[in-house]
């Protein structure tokens, strides 16, 4: 098992290379490239323009760039000038190293700005799936142990709609709702707030803080209880008939023992595998309702960063994300391999 | 018995099988039980009346894109079903010449996806062995792109470059561009159903007649996986909507004033509790529509696949 792990561990660094240059060469094939930025400025002359292109390293050819943005180029002595003597060295460290760069707009480190906002991207998604895990793993239980049951007729039903409603529609609708049409009946206040993570100007407070996840929460579960829901069902209506329940029965295990048993256990496992594969959709999902509900996290970071073309923010979140994608999918084939001793490693 | 009795018991025998059981053809199986889905058929009756609404968008007395100052921020009346918008247009007009810019994404990535996905999944699961490695491991880098985050950044980059054939943010830019970044599912559900085909007696019988690899291929193992490929290509439409509305609600997809179902909502946030029917319909369109493909699809899979053969293979 150590063996398949360090094998696919080596098999993702090319890729994630392979993934990196092209988003690279894309982002520096946009045209102004980095500098677009400051020549709206009105003290930019064409000198400062040809010194700045010089520092960032943006005279060399894409490769040389890539390699710089890559391993930086504090070993690399350049000639900030112009007059083809070399003067200093260079001050990046490169991605290896954790230097993303430096945010357009806001002269940050880009690294810094992902920090900043992590935690509340982190904070959102995992209340969201605790709260998907809460609904949809009974509800897909019971749809397949009650087969064509009202509840199961209901429950699909649902499913079907809770797929094919547009995210950020859904979120619409839920202000629409909850914040502009329903009162609290005590204080004559909007029911739940339109966004935000918890009021401005007040203390702390868990009952604030809950109040400002109800509707973001909502909108971002709806369609993964949906899909969950579904997938449960179908898993455990593909286990009810396998030999080793039938022999649990023979046996004279309990009717309930053999459901939860031993055909929740083997219906979980392909549950355990799609989740790792969808972990990194989950993630980017919450782009919309941090758009919506003016959440600080990663989403919107991206979103403002886009449209801002703060190009190193971009880059950074992009590999990040490549980066989460690899190993989601590394997770899901050694979770899989690991609960399924069937598995071999080959 | 005479030769001739033999041959009237046989005629008999062959009578009688043709009158008890006339030959169906397979697209009358299908039907048959596609009909049986009574989910799939509100969404075919369903999906029908929206496009051919969306056909018939330029019937509709009102312009969808000059304004008309006077009826700003009307509210849902006979004369405008769905009200206006802030430059006076009447909604309805502009949803479905929205409905025309979606659909037609919705079926161009498709298009687009099939073609790419389709010949590199029979190339990857007739062969295997080095050219199935080389191109999977291009779909592999391919699916650890993060999609929506790519295709934000295509769509930013697109608007400041001009690229020859790819016009900024015309609506085939944004098809091609969501297209070349989903023929990963079409390839791979391709290529399980070559690598399941390919070892069958008929396909051995067919090499063994002399057929040649592009033959195989092409007319006998690729119409035998017709059916998922078919399923897979109208969830596909579906998929396709959902993208391109939320790249244009986020203002990365369509630009105005080609309406889309997507950009249509994105003015709508800003207004939301003054003037909600904004909000409301062109939304409502997208998810009626999106739930007509997935219930046809559900239908088109129980008819064209009803031992789910292939919907095991897919995994």
């Amino acid at each position: 098992m150590g063996q398949y792990i360090v094998r696919r561990l080596l098999q993702a660094i090319p890729m994630l290379l392979i993934v990196s240059i092209l988003l690279f060469a894309l982002v520096n094939l946009a045209p102004g490239g980095p500098l677009s930025q400051y020549s709206r400025s009105r003290r930019m002359t064409a000198e400062r323009a040809a010194a700045l292109k010089r520092q960032f390293g943006l005279d060399k050819p894409l490769a040389v760039q890539y390699i710089v943005w890559l391993v930086g180029n504090d070993w690399m002595a350049i000639d900030t000038d112009g007059n083809g003597i070399t003067d200093s060295y260079g001050t990046r460290k490169g991605v290896l190293r954790g230097d993303f760069g430096f945010s357009y707009n806001t002269r940050e480190p880009v690294l810094n700005e992902i920090f900043d906002r992590l935690p509340n991207t982190i904070y959102l998604m995992t209340v969201t799936l605790i709260v998907v895990g809460i609904v949809a793993i009974p509800v897909g239980i019971i749809s397949a142990v009650k087969q064509y049951s009202k509840f199961d007729l209901t429950a699909t039903t649902l499913s079907f709609m809770g797929q094919a409603i547009p995210e950020f529609w859904l979120g619409l609708l839920l202000i629409l709702f909850f914040y502009a049409i329903l009162e609290n009946p005590f204080t004559g206040e909007s029911l739940f707030p339109p966004g935000g993570m918890y009021t401005i100007g007040e203390d702390f407070s868990i009952w604030d803080r809950i109040h400002h996840l109800i509707l973001p929460v909502t909108m971002g579960m709806v369609g993964w209880v949906a899909w969950y829901s579904r997938f449960l069902r179908s898993s455990m209506l593909d286990v009810k008939n396998q030999d080793y329940m039938r022999t649990a029965r023979a046996k004279g295990a309990s009717e309930r023992k053999v459901l939860y048993k031993h055909g929740l256990k083997n219906a979980l496992i392909p549950l355990v595998t799609m989740f790792a594969l969808d972990f990194p959709y989950i993630f980017a999902g919450s782009l919309y309702v941090e758009i919506i509900f003016s959440w600080p996290g990663m989403g919107r970071l991206y979103y403002n960063a886009a449209t801002a073309r703060d190009y190193p923010i971009l880059l950074a979140v992009l590999i990040i994300g490549a980066v989460i994608i690899l190993i989601s999918n590394l997770l899901a084939d050694i979770g899989y391999a690991f609960l399924d001793p069937r598995v071999r490693f080959d | 018995m005479t030769k001739s009795e033999t041959l009237d018991k046989h005629q008999d025998l062959t009578a009688e099988t043709t009158t008890s059981r006339s030959p169906e053809s397979m697209s009358a199986v299908v039907w048959r039980r596609f009909r049986r889905h009574p989910g799939a058929v509100a969404g075919a009756i369903v999906l029908s009346i929206i496009v051919i609404a969306v056909l018939l968008a330029p019937l509709s007395p009102y312009d969808p894109v000059k304004s008309d100052i006077k009826n700003r921020y009307q509210a849902p009346s006979i004369e405008h079903p769905f009200g206006t918008d802030g430059l006076g247009r009447d909604l309805l007009t502009r949803v479905l010449y929205g409905g025309r810019v979606s659909l037609f994404v919705g079926v161009m990535v498709v298009i687009i996806t099939s073609i790419i996905g389709i010949p590199t999944g029979m190339v990857a699961g007739y062969f295997g062995g080095w050219v199935d490695n080389i191109l999977m491991r291009i779909l592999d880098a391919a699916l650890a792109l993060p999609t929506l985050l790519v295709l934000i950044l295509l769509s930013a980059i697109l608007r400041e470059a001009d690229v020859p054939y790819l016009k900024s943010n015309s609506v085939m830019t944004i098809a091609i561009v969501i297209g070349i970044l989903s023929w990963m599912t079409v390839a791979r559900l391709v290529r399980a159903i070559f690598l399941s085909l390919r070892e069958t007696e008929y396909v051995t019988a067919a090499r063994a007649l002399g057929a040649s690899t592009f033959v195989i291929m092409v007319a006998e193992i690729l119409p035998n996986g017709f059916g998922p490929i078919i399923v897979e290509a109208t969830l596909g439409i579906g998929y396709a909507i959902m993208i391109e509305s939320g790249l244009s609600f986020l203002g990365f997809g369509i630009m105005p004033p080609t309406p889309s179902w997507g950009n249509l909502l994105s003015n709508a946030q800003s207004h939301l509790i003054e003037y909600p029917w904004l909000a409301i319909f062109p939304g409502l369109m997208i998810f009626l529509t999106i739930i007509a493909i997935n219930y046809i699809g559900d239908g088109l899979r129980d008819a064209l696949d009803p031992y789910k053969v292939f919907s095991k293979i897919k995994e």
